[in-house]
């Protein structure tokens, strides 16, 4: 009996040691967001620590710590896993080196497809992808005898028609806190409706067109069949309104599905939860939503012991087959050996409609938040749309003169 | 004091004042008068999990170069105070040209992000204020009025919104308020309006924000006021009573005229502190329909993913112009009296 014992635990060790990379020095230090699958990727990194030093910052602030805090030398962390969009900043400022030698040595496992190349210097090596999209509760749209709706105007009219048999006050939900939620909602149908940010080859806004204002018109509808208090609503808070019954129909991360559909909170709302793809809008083809990956980077102002410590461990968790196995609902992994389960259909679907990534654009960052807080008057009804994009034009003009991209 | 003790007594904090806000705000001055350089682009090929394509990025060495030479950046001079997030010189005097009336000019200055936070921050801070003074000098009477017995518990539930961390404070309210909170859902129930929310209209959201703002700060002039009353001397308060004067001649003749110093105080402070305000607007997420000075600088450090060291550091320093202004006819007031009081 005790030899068996001993056999056992040699056997779950044995395991943990086949994950150790031998890595004998260093030390990592991550910034990441704060959402289950980056949990995840996090844990199985540090499984390969070895002896290095292993520190790590989940914060959903994280945009606002990783330009300062990457800005000191040496930078507070090693890592930083980053976004198409706030990998951008970073780039701005040369805070983060191309990791081509490393991925060369140690990058045995990671795909082609998952590096992220600027001028062939690869500056991120990508893990996951995630989008907006559609979610919708089958049971509601099948008692008022509604079809899974395609384009944003079938979503105006299905919250419509649940609104008025009477089942719910405000039956459609998505994130329209007034900052970066709103304004990333203006991206998406904005692209939705084959609209350009800038004029062709310049940092020249151009938005103020019929395009942007069909995008106004509908974010205004869509927000009309929502809580009223929706310019306080970030993901979490419509993930709330969702678990508690009020809401049929909401736009909402891919991401975020993972603790949606867990095991608190009404099992029967959770049953009739479907993810399906995202909208069209305006007869466009195209979804109106943008494509996102996340991905790491890692630091220039630290030591290149550290920066190696750091890749071999993130690369054994942006290759590990493991994780993407064990962690199938909590992502669309890039990862080779993801096999794609009922929880990724909104960004396949996505993927295979077309969708556009998110422009990674060094001043588009200025454009998202001139929008964020220029259309708010809009919507709250005190201004017209043309008079809102003349001022997100303006706003964002005064911004980009400032950093000189004008 | 002899003026050279004074000196020595004097010293530590006087260089802790210059080291820790002096020299920042003289650096904040500097910073305010300069612009990122030009920025040097390039197009290059850029691959991402969804293919690749040709796009533009910062030129990296070029830039570097540039920066070397000149740290602080572009000088832009006053560029970056009358630009349209500011000041906005060309567009208020175009607005003054193809105004029909008043109104219609005002309308227009009132929708640039500058004005449009002074606006909110200057209603915040005449609303908040008197109401502030008044408050806290009712409960302070009031207070002082009641058996000594129960005044002690009392005292403590008065300063408890000074004890609740703004924050904390502003997010209990913040839930209260909700269309589904104990207050937001009762309104819309009273209102028999199941659209109305507190959130999302501008005026109602202000009102809350200001009463937030008179219940977090009355506890700081109550605090002064009561302990101001207790130095109120006896002999003339006992004296009028025996001539026939009413509560409201004694307190209006004696004791405001006793503690006027302490109202000057308190209400120097109120005006500094509520012409900072910001936290009530991040703690009800109001950024939509409120926007004070103060979150307009915390919006160009942090909203951005690029940071606008220029603008936060030209809306910095104006802020503190602005406090100065307000609180000239105050401070001057105060330095007549002590001129003719030595």
């Amino acid at each position: 009996m005790k030899k068996i014992l001993i056999a056992l635990t040699f056997l779950l060790f044995g395991t943990y040691a086949n994950a150790d990379c031998n890595i004998k020095s260093g030390s990592i230090n991550i910034l990441a967001n704060d959402f289950p699958a980056l949990r995840t990727l996090v844990e199985t990194a540090s499984e390969c620590k070895g002896k290095a030093d292993f520190k790590v910052t989940h914060s959903a602030e994280h945009n606002k710590i990783a330009v300062p805090a990457l800005t000191a030398n040496p930078s507070e962390f090693s890592v930083r896993v980053a976004a198409n969009s706030s990998i951008v900043p970073l780039m701005n400022a040369d805070l983060i080196r191309p990791m081509n030698d490393l991925v060369k040595k140690y990058g045995k496992g990671i795909q082609d497809s998952q590096l992220i190349t600027i001028d062939g210097k690869v500056m991120a090596v990508a893990f996951m992808a995630n989008t907006q999209h559609l979610y919708v509760r089958t049971d509601v749209l099948k008692e008022n005898g509604i079809a899974i709706p395609k384009t944003y105007e079938e979503v105006v009219a299905a919250s419509e028609k649940i609104r008025a048999a009477g089942k719910m006050k405000y039956p459609y939900a998505a994130a329209y806190k007034a900052g970066w939620n709103l304004a990333e909602e203006f991206v998406n149908m904005y692209i939705g409706h084959g609209g350009e940010f800038f004029k062709a080859g310049s940092a020249k806004p151009n938005i103020n067109n019929a395009k942007g204002v069909a995008t106004l018109n509908m974010l205004k509808k869509l927000a009309d069949l929502s809580n009223p208090d929706y310019l306080t609503h970030d993901s979490e808070a419509i993930k709330v309104e969702w678990e508690s019954g009020n809401v049929a129909i909401m736009t909402l991360w891919a991401s975020r599905s993972g603790t949606l559909l867990d095991d608190d909170g009404d099992a029967k709302i959770t049953a009739a939860t479907k993810l399906v793809a995202p909208a069209t809008v305006g007869g466009g083809n195209i979804p109106a939503a943008t494509l996102w990956w996340d991905g790491f980077t890692l630091a220039k102002n630290r030591s290149d012991a550290d920066a190696e410590a750091s890749f071999r461990a993130m690369a054994h968790a942006a290759s590990s087959k493991e994780m993407v196995a064990k962690a199938a609902d909590q992502a669309v992994w890039l990862v080779e050996g993801f096999v794609p389960g009922p929880k990724s259909v909104g960004v396949i679907e996505a993927v295979k409609m077309g969708a556009k990534p998110y422009p990674m654009l060094p001043q588009m960052g200025l454009m998202h938040g001139a929008l964020g807080s220029e259309i708010v008057e809009f919507l709250q009804g005190n201004e017209s749309a043309e008079q809102a994009l003349k001022d997100v034009e303006a706003a964002y003009m005064t911004k980009a003169k400032e950093q000189g991209f004008l | 004091m002899p003026n050279r003790s004074f000196f020595w007594f004097f010293l530590p904090a006087g260089l802790a004042m210059i080291l820790f806000i002096g020299l920042p705000i003289i650096s904040t001055g500097i910073q305010s008068f300069y612009a990122q350089h030009d920025q040097i682009l390039v197009e290059v090929k850029k691959c991402d999990p969804f293919g690749c394509k040709v796009s533009v990025v910062v030129d990296q060495e070029a830039t570097s170069k540039i920066k070397d030479e000149k740290p602080l950046g572009k000088f832009n001079g006053f560029g970056t105070y009358i630009d349209r997030n500011h000041l906005a010189v060309d567009q208020v005097s175009e607005f003054w040209g193809e105004s029909k009336s008043i109104g219609d000019f005002i309308n227009k200055v009132g929708n640039l992000p500058f004005y449009k936070a002074l606006v909110f921050t200057l209603t915040y801070c005449v609303f908040v204020t008197p109401c502030v003074l008044l408050l806290g000098f009712i409960i302070a009477l009031s207070l002082n009025a009641i058996s000594r017995k129960i005044r002690g518990p009392l005292i403590f539930g008065t300063i408890l919104p000074m004890i609740v961390t703004p924050l904390v404070g502003s997010l209990v309210l913040f839930w209260m308020i909700d269309a589904e909170g104990i207050i937001g859902a009762n309104l819309q129930m009273l209102m028999n309006d199941p659209y109305l929310s507190l959130k999302s209209s501008k005026t109602l959201m202000w009102i809350t924000i200001i009463i937030y703002g008179v219940w977090h700060h009355s506890p700081f002039a109550f605090v002064v006021f009561y302990a101001a009353l207790q130095t109120v001397p006896q002999e003339p308060l006992e004296a009028s009573i025996i001539d026939g004067a009413s509560r409201f001649q004694r307190v209006k003749h004696i004791v405001l005229p006793h503690i006027y110093p302490v109202v000057t105080f308190v209400a120097l402070i109120s005006l500094m502190d509520n012409f900072r305000v910001f936290e009530p607007i991040i703690g009800f997420s109001a950024e939509g329909s409120a926007q004070s000075l103060s979150w307009l600088i915390y919006d160009n450090l942090v909203n951005e993913e690029v940071i606008l060291f220029g603008s936060a550091a030209a809306t910095s320093i104006m802020t503190i112009i602005g406090i100065s202004i307000i609180l000239a006819p105050v401070l001057i007031r105060t330095w007549r009296e002590f001129k003719i009081n030595r």
